[in-house]
């Protein structure tokens, strides 16, 4: 006799008047697949976690953005912004559509050159560059915003060195009308800062400005924001132009645009909550229409990071341990924590299991491995019952978490591009034992211990 | 573990479940169903588990984890 199919056996109190008003209805699915990889065939060959990237979405995503963007104003490069996600493959799907890119140090300055963008196709960017990395960047061409006085005067100094006049760009920030204000990059506009900031340089025998940029915040999901941004650009442009014989031939609005992942505390899911990304573009490019005349149209450089990239990604875990906490809540432990996913933070992941699962769900908090407290990956997920083994895929994840990710007490994990043909990639394999002691040294005389 | 409160119980065939002292309602499914049902027979978890594996196609530790958390759900929910 062949035996009855096993589904888990639960028991739910029925509470009246507490019905869940908005289901979450994304977690009834299941994914067995990411862009057409099966799941087990990515963690077959990568392990289990894996962060999985899908080259057609960032492709796919671009291109409609790209799109968007240049037929309402043609005159717009977008530049990548390294520090979203500067794994090497990453970038090159970038510059392969067209993108130069966007970096906030050397060493990001250095990874670029190093994959092949030229510096003139390099926007340099940051509080902070080092004299030697502005002198490098200044020989090499590359699109340089400053950000404070101090600043200017260190690239003073470098292009006097140089006995070289180099172009530059500064930094401004500004009241968009959305809190809080990032006032703590750049130089502001209200306080005639900014005003100040060219002045010095059109004095400056070694400085020439033809840029402004600037960055209003990130996760913005108020496109008016950027048609205010982009109206005090302009005005300070006129500024400039009228009071220093300079020319202004680029402007730079900076990243920010929001992606579709679902912020803590929101209630709604993001499908309803985050405009679409074309609501930001019009806003920019409508106030540039309106404001500029076609024979003064400068380049716009845009510096969009999480809002191009961050649905492509994923998370591939597994369930290791089921546990009922004293209270009565549902606890799962995975391979993977806090210390891979930066953005948990501020995210409530998107999470889909890998198999259908019969039984009623249940609300559950999902910790990590590691041995330390603060390791809640979920804290309120409503999960069907599952068995050691499942995978969990969580979502959006492509953005900032690959960068900021920290080795801590576990390797980091493999991560994975799906590639348009369907082929698994691995573009970062696991870490190992020499990647984390390999730059450690041990001094002679603590070599030999005895216990 | 005292299981005269389960014996109160009214349980329908479809699951729904009813405490007509406290007025309670709870839902379960089938295998919930036989649990209660042999754990109202005073049956031992490790006798439990042995009926259950004869029924289903279960791995037996997965089998084991997922009684004992049902029955600690049902002391949370104060029915033994
Ligand atoms: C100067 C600059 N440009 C672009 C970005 C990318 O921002 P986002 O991912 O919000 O688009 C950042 C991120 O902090 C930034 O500092």
């Amino acid at each position: 006799m062949s035996k009855k199919e096993y589904i888990k056996p639960f028991i739910k109190k029925q509470t009246a008047g507490n019905m869940n008003k908005f289901g979450s209805f994304y977690q009834k699915n299941y994914r067995d697949e990411i862009a057409g990889a099966k799941i087990d065939a990515i963690v077959e060959k990568c392990g289990s976690p894996v962060f999985v990237i899908d080259e057609k979405a960032i492709r796919e995503k671009y291109r409609e953005v790209y799109r968007d963007f240049s037929s309402r104003y043609p005159k717009v490069q977008f530049s990548w912004s390294y520090k979203t996600n500067y794994l090497d493959a990453i970038c090159a799907v970038y510059h392969q559509e067209g993108s130069i890119a966007e970096v906030v140090s050397e060493f990001e300055y250095q990874k670029a050159r190093r994959l092949g963008v030229p510096g003139n196709k390099i926007i340099f960017n940051g509080p902070f560059k080092p004299e030697e990395a502005l002198k490098v960047a200044f020989e090499e061409g590359a699109i340089v915003n400053l950000d404070n006085f101090d600043e200017i005067f260190k690239a003073e100094r470098v292009a006097k060195e140089m006995g070289q006049i180099v172009d530059v760009g500064i930094r401004l920030n500004m009241d968009t009308g959305v809190y809080p204000q990032w006032s703590r990059f750049g130089f502001n506009y209200e306080n005639r800062n900014a005003y100040d900031a060219a002045k010095r340089i059109h004095k400056s025998e070694w400085l020439n400005l033809t840029g402004l940029h600037s960055h209003i915040g990130t996760f913005m999901l108020e496109p008016k924001a950027y048609a205010a941004q982009v109206k005090v650009m302009i005005d300070f442009m006129r500024i400039v132009e009228r009071e220093f014989d300079m020319t202004i031939e680029s402007l730079d609005f900076g990243g920010g645009f929001p992606s579709r992942n679902k912020l803590k505390g929101t209630y709604l899911p993001p499908e309803v909550s985050v405009p679409p990304l074309s609501d930001f573009i019009a806003a920019i490019s409508n106030t540039l229409l309106s404001e500029l005349s076609p024979d003064e149209y400068p380049t716009v450089y845009m510096e969009t990071g999480r809002g191009l990239i961050d649905e492509a990604g994923y998370l591939v875990t597994t369930v290791d341990a089921i546990k009922r906490l004293p209270s009565g809540l549902k606890s799962y432990i995975i391979d993977a924590g806090v210390n891979y996913l930066y953005t948990s933070t501020w995210y409530n992941y998107k999470v889909e299991v890998d198999r259908p699962i019969e039984g009623s769900y249940e609300n559950c908090i999902v910790y990590g491995p590691l041995c330390m407290n603060i390791d809640v990956v979920l804290e309120n997920a409503s999960l069907p019952p599952l068995s050691r083994g499942t995978r969990l895929i969580l979502s959006p994840m492509a953005a900032y978490n690959v960068t900021q990710w920290m080795q801590f007490i576990r390797y980091r994990p493999a991560v994975a591009m799906i590639m348009d043909n369907g082929d698994i990639e691995i573009i970062r394999r696991a870490e190992n034992l020499e990647d984390v002691v390999g730059p450690e040294r041990l001094p002679e005389k603590l070599k030999k211990f005895e216990l | 573990m005292n299981v005269e409160k389960l014996t109160r119980l009214a349980i329908s065939d479809n699951g729904f479940i009813f405490d007509p002292i406290t007025g309670h309602s709870f839902t379960t499914n089938e295998i919930g169903i036989k649990i209660i049902n042999l754990l109202k027979e005073n049956k031992e978890n490790e006798d439990i588990l042995d009926e259950l594996a004869e029924i289903y196609s279960v791995n037996e530790n997965e089998l084991d984890v997922d009684l004992m958390d049902f029955i600690h759900n049902l002391k949370n929910f104060s029915l033994v």
